[in-house]
């Protein structure tokens, strides 16, 4: 077997997790999709700003608000899109993921947005592509437009995320979406409690700076309530992490009585209305589930407008390169 | 009872001269000798031998240990031989400085019948470019519910019993194996993993799993199944090995047994002395995903304390190869498993001896009489007198791991790392099995 060359060349920039941005980055999409947001409330809904550029969407799982986002995303920017489901496709004949975005490759795309089931698959798409790669969700692991647009809901919605205390209910052991928040919450300085029952918390996960209670109650002092899905799959016979919706409900449910009217109430989607989240707060004037779908689309034409433009240089890069000059000179 | 085997190979005749000798057994701590191996075995060691005409190496500046031994291999012979055979694994053992391995039976089909075995040797004595030994399975098909003939497997020439790969799961199978296999002479060697506390996790469980999202396995799914087959084996007075251990809990577990008089060897692979759970972060399945799972840093300081005292016995590579493709998956779809018989000794030394965290005499003894011991196998020696199964290192030369390697696979866990010792010769079984340097005369 002969040694195989990486095949990918350049160093591209990638958008794989949220510890792929620093807090400068994240300011910068914020401020980029705030400007994009004029565009929206035109007549034509459009800029050329990607003209010519090729976004793939590649999605090995389900979705309804990622998969719609990014493309309509990607088309307000002018960008030519290409939507790729796992069914129907070669994937179907057992196509191994690495030949895929080998295939879809030799199309030159600019970008590659992939979701997958399994933990890992984005990261090895970026072995195999000159694409930039977007995680549009991994598995457990990380769902960082996700976060990007949550951050920017609460932005819009509290004029700032440092120092905003949010308190993430529920399942976070299953949940990509609580990983990566997390993460971009932490990041930008504000404080996270995670709430839920011993078994869906995972261990040792304090140590991304966070706190953990599993009393309801701790929900109460926040500025933000984020609740998180609950899978039926939870309970099942070999699971056993709760013993009953019922009981999850009774003890972690976010209800009416729960929730000040002062506190903001989020949630990823899709809901279990009356599980994870009682229907009265769902639809109370506090959620602000539908804004985060809708930041989505500006938040998302943010990420790729940010990976096909290169930032200016740091001053430290700057000041590298003259002195690399420099020394050519000399 | 003929347990190794190897294919045929003209016996050694030649002098080393000027390496630094380390051989605790033997009394050598770095003396600097000359070595004259004479028909296959050591026949003089001391200054200025008289080389009598015989070929001569100049080993000046290299390190001479005795030759490595390796309990814990997978050649993937029969059934996979597209990732490793006898040859190709052999040969990366040679490269590595062993000049024994002993190799698993979860193959397809799994070694549980004499027939197999038969075969197996032969093909062993046809191929193996160092003496090769042969597990067998502890039950039929490794399905943990019939004990192999053990009697004849060990009449046959096995090594050992495994299930490796998996755990015997029912306490009273392995009861019924502890007590049968005592009649062989032949041990247990066990893969200690409770699955429903295991329960299919990707990696270690901890603050790298929470953040990442894998699955976790917890080090107490290794020790609670330690802890029951040491009580199990106490209560039956019979010997016991145990495969990879990975854990803190598992080594107290071994250290309180051992002072209760429990009849244990145990074995700690390279790559969970040489990194932690924070290397997971790369999610590159090909060097980072293994069952058991990269531990915790703390796990990791314990198994280094534990490999020093000689509470775990033997270094083991529980070199696993897998096909690229196969590895060319994501983290959560790639199976587990790396090799590593190329890179042991010189991980070892580069991440243990070379900083002080273990002598040198230590480590060489954990891969030299420490397995060999605990499988009752020839003992590799720097002796007059003895068999020539010894290994030439430069251990002031780095290099950079890379494939291709002598192994048909490439799933090696050091891949990218520079490692510091290079192995210049090894002599397994009196012939010359790996060479790179070249004669003086």
């Amino acid at each position: 077997m002969e040694p195989q060359p990486p095949i990918t060349t350049q160093r591209r920039r990638h958008l794989i997790s949220i510890a792929d941005l620093d807090r400068a980055a994240v300011e910068r999409i914020m401020d980029t999709a705030e400007g994009f947001e004029s565009v929206m409330q035109r007549d034509v809904k459009k800029v050329p700003t990607l003209r010519g550029r090729t976004v793939m969407n590649v999605f090995f799982e389900s979705s309804t608000r990622t998969s719609s986002s990014f493309e309509l995303a990607a088309k307000r920017l002018s960008a030519d899109t290409m939507s790729l489901k796992a069914s129907g496709s070669s994937v179907d004949k057992g196509e191994s993921l690495k030949d895929t975005i080998l295939t879809l490759s030799a199309y030159d795309p600019d970008v590659i947005v992939i979701r997958h089931p399994q933990i890992g698959a984005p990261t090895l798409v970026t072995r195999y592509t000159d694409a930039h790669v977007v995680n549009a969700g991994d598995g457990k692991h990380q769902h960082p437009t996700q976060s990007l647009l949550d951050l920017y809901t609460m932005r819009s919605e509290l004029g700032r995320i440092e120092g905003l205390h949010v308190a993430i209910v529920g399942d976070v052991a299953h949940s990509r979406v609580a990983r990566s928040n997390i993460q971009a919450l932490t990041l930008m300085g504000a404080h996270v409690t995670l709430v839920g029952p011993p078994s869906l918390i995972p261990r040792g996960i304090a140590a991304m700076g966070v706190e953990v209670s599993h009393d309801i109650n701790a929900i109460d002092t926040s500025d933000v309530i984020y609740v998180l899905r609950m899978q039926r799959e939870r309970m099942l016979e070999g699971a056993n992490h709760v013993p009953s919706l019922r009981e999850y409900t009774a003890m972690w449910g976010v209800t009416p009585e729960r929730v000040r009217p002062s506190q903001l109430v989020m949630h990823p989607g899709p809901m279990n209305r009356g599980v994870e989240i009682a229907p009265e707060v769902a639809d109370a004037p506090n959620a602000r589930i539908v804004e985060q779908v809708r930041s989505g689309l500006v938040v998302r034409m943010a990420v790729l407008y940010d990976l096909l433009n290169e930032p200016a240089p740091t001053q430290h890069e700057a000041a590298l390169r003259v002195v690399a000059a420099g020394q050519e000179v000399a | 009872m003929e347990r190794l085997f190897r294919r045929d190979a003209p016996p050694a005749n030649l002098v080393i001269r000027g390496a630094r000798l380390f051989d605790r057994g033997a009394g050598l701590e770095g003396t600097q000798l000359d070595v004259r191996i004479a028909d296959g075995r050591i026949a003089e060691i001391g200054d200025a031998v008289d080389g009598g005409g015989v070929e001569e190496i100049d080993a000046t500046g290299l390190t001479m240990t005795p030759g490595l031994v390796d309990p814990h291999v997978h050649l993937r012979t029969p059934g996979d031989e597209d990732e490793e055979d006898i040859a190709s694994g052999t040969r990366a053992a040679a490269a590595g400085g062993f000049v024994a391995i002993l190799a698993m039976p979860n193959t397809s089909p799994v070694l549980d019948s004499a027939t197999l075995l038969g075969g197996l040797i032969e093909r062993a004595r046809e191929q193996a470019a160092v003496p090769t030994g042969f597990i067998a399975a502890i039950t039929r098909g490794q399905e943990g519910r019939e004990l192999v003939d053990m009697a004849e497997l060990a009449a046959r020439g096995a090594a050992g019993f495994s299930d490796d790969g998996r755990p015997v799961e029912r306490a009273a199978m392995l009861r019924r194996a502890l007590q049968y296999s005592t009649v062989t002479g032949l041990k247990l060697t066990l893969h200690e993993e409770e699955m429903t506390l295991a329960d299919g996790g990707q990696m270690h469980e901890g603050a790298v799993s929470a953040e990442l999202g894998l699955g976790g396995h917890p080090g107490i799914a290794e020790s609670v199944m330690v802890g029951r087959d040491l009580q199990i084996a106490r209560h039956e007075g019979a010997p016991l090995h145990l495969c990879h251990i990975s854990a803190a809990e598992s080594v107290a577990e071994i250290r309180r047994a051992k002072e209760l008089g429990v009849e244990v060897t145990a074995e700690v692979s390279p790559h969970h002395l040489c990194l932690t759970d924070e290397a997971v972060r790369s999610l590159d399945p090909n060097r980072h995903k293994m069952n058991p799972p990269l531990r915790s840093a703390a796990d990791r300081a314990a198994l280094i304390e534990a490999m020093a005292d000689g509470t775990l016995d033997c270094i083991a590579t529980d070199h696993a190869p897998h096909r690229p493709q196969e590895k060319e998956q994501p983290f959560e779809a790639a199976p587990n498993g790396v090799i590593g018989l190329e890179t042991a000794f010189p991980a070892v030394y580069t991440h243990l001896v070379a900083p002080g965290l273990v002598p040198l005499s230590t480590a060489v003894e954990r891969m030299t009489s420490g397995p060999a011991n605990a499988f009752g196998l020839p003992v590799p020696e720097l002796r007059a007198g003895a068999a020539a199964n010894l290994a030439l290192w430069n251990l002031g030369e780095s290099w950079l791991v890379e494939p291709p390697y002598a192994s048909r696979s490439r799933n090696c866990w050091c891949e990218g790392q520079t490692l510091q010792g290079v192995c210049t010769l090894t002599v397994a079984g009196g012939s010359i099995a790996h060479r790179l340097v070249e004669a003086a005369l």
